[in-house]
């Protein structure tokens, strides 16, 4: 390098970074740069002898799901807004978020108008579920993708008729990992754990169950015949999880449900 | 298996932060990432090798800052270190806290640019 560069505006003009001093020195002022790192440029200036820089190293500090998490604030201020509460239903396959919703659908969801976002990998089978001409459904497809993120989300939410939504619920894609990590702008999250599951998954998937706010123990009916110990699953959430509300469900007896409609009642936005 | 795309959104951001401090690459990443951020770092690290070649971030060391969990205890107002499990039990009371002060950490905490 032989020109006494200030900052280069552009990459290109920079190709193989490195800061060199005038040849001869110069004094404080003529080196002052001006623009992004300024000042630690110059204070490296002013430590080091020779005048060169190797390396520049940058407090940084950019969240890495920070264009998700504005667009989960963007979520949460639109409905808000519209005075709906969004909820995010997160569970493994087959724990029976679907199920769950198409009887709620038919009971809660008669009183109380409510809009289901669902995602999937792959087919709408879930979304024709849960169709009814009293509720608003759209179903997402994530292609490969292994969770909801709140693009989707604000995308899904326009193309579907919100007015005199009071409840919003987002059937998240099942998978106990990934959904952990993507606010999605929701006021509530609901972990479901099915009796079919094991008492202890709540010790093995962490760190959804420590984001929740509600956790329902579903499939009640059965536990009996899968020799699934309902104390033993609700100690294990209360050590994992003690923030969280746990209601215990069967979608197709109706046990529990009442107390869920209730949960919903209490939460719903106001109209 | 989200880390690839979060590997995405760092190497996007890092190519934002190389061309506001004009610079073409970068040598050193150093990721701040809290034990309860769902991310699994032995996967982040293969979508790091799987995504860099070719980019301005070929050859750079990956380093990676793991942020133990600390939670807060309600009812005897301490903060405890977590330490390595997810049951975060008072130390002083035995009570079960479920607010987090730390661990939830997912972010490019520094970058070196050559």
């Amino acid at each position: 390098m032989n020109s006494p560069a200030p900052l280069p505006a552009t990459p290109e003009s920079a190709p193989d970074y490195r800061i060199h001093a005038l040849t001869g020195a110069a004094t404080g002022s003529t080196r002052d740069l001006s623009g992004p790192l300024s000042a630690e440029i110059n204070a490296a200036f002013a430590a080091s002898p020779d005048g060169e820089i190797a390396v520049r190293s940058v407090d940084v500090n950019i969240p890495l799901l920070e264009k998700n998490d504005i667009l989960a604030e963007r979520n949460r201020g639109y409905f808000l807004g519209r005075g709906l509460t969004a909820l995010n239903l997160v569970s493994s396959p087959g724990a029976g978020k679907t199920t769950l919703l198409e009887r709620t659908l038919d009971e809660f969801g008669r009183q109380n108008r409510c809009a289901v976002l669902v995602g999937d990998l792959e087919t709408d089978n879930d979304g024709i579920r849960l169709s009814r001409p009293h509720a608003p459904v759209a179903q997402i497809t994530t292609g490969t993708v292994c969770h909801l993120d709140a693009g989707m989300i604000a995308r899904a939410a326009q193309s579907i008729d919100l007015d005199g939504v009071r409840i919003l619920f987002i059937e998240n894609v099942g998978n106990l990992v990934c959904p952990a990590s993507f606010d999605l702008g929701e006021q509530v999250r609901v972990v479901l754990l099915s009796t079919t599951e094991g008492e202890d998954k709540p010790l093995k998937y962490p760190p959804i169950f420590k984001s929740a706010n509600l956790v329902l123990l579903t499939k009640v009916d059965v536990a009996d015949v899968l020799g699934f110990k309902r104390d033993v699953a609700v100690e294990n959430i209360r050590r994992i999880a003690p923030q969280a509300q746990i209601i215990q469900l069967s979608a197709r007896t109706g046990e529990g449900m009442a107390e869920w409609y209730a949960f919903l009642q209490a939460r719903a936005g106001r109209r | 298996m989200h880390e690839v795309g979060i590997m995405q959104s760092a190497l996007d951001a890092i190519r934002q932060q190389a061309v506001n401090h004009g610079a073409t690459r970068v040598s050193r990443i150093v990721l701040r990432i809290g034990t309860l951020a769902g991310v699994d770092q032995e996967a982040l690290r293969f979508a790091y090798e799987a995504l860099t070649p070719g980019s301005l971030a070929d050859g750079a060391v990956l380093e990676i800052e793991s942020v133990p969990a600390r939670a807060y205890c309600a009812s005897c107002h301490t903060e405890f270190g977590a330490g390595r499990g997810f049951i975060f039990e008072c130390p002083q009371c035995h009570a079960f806290s479920g607010e987090i002060r730390a661990g939830r950490e997912l972010g490019i905490a520094r970058l070196e640019f050559p």
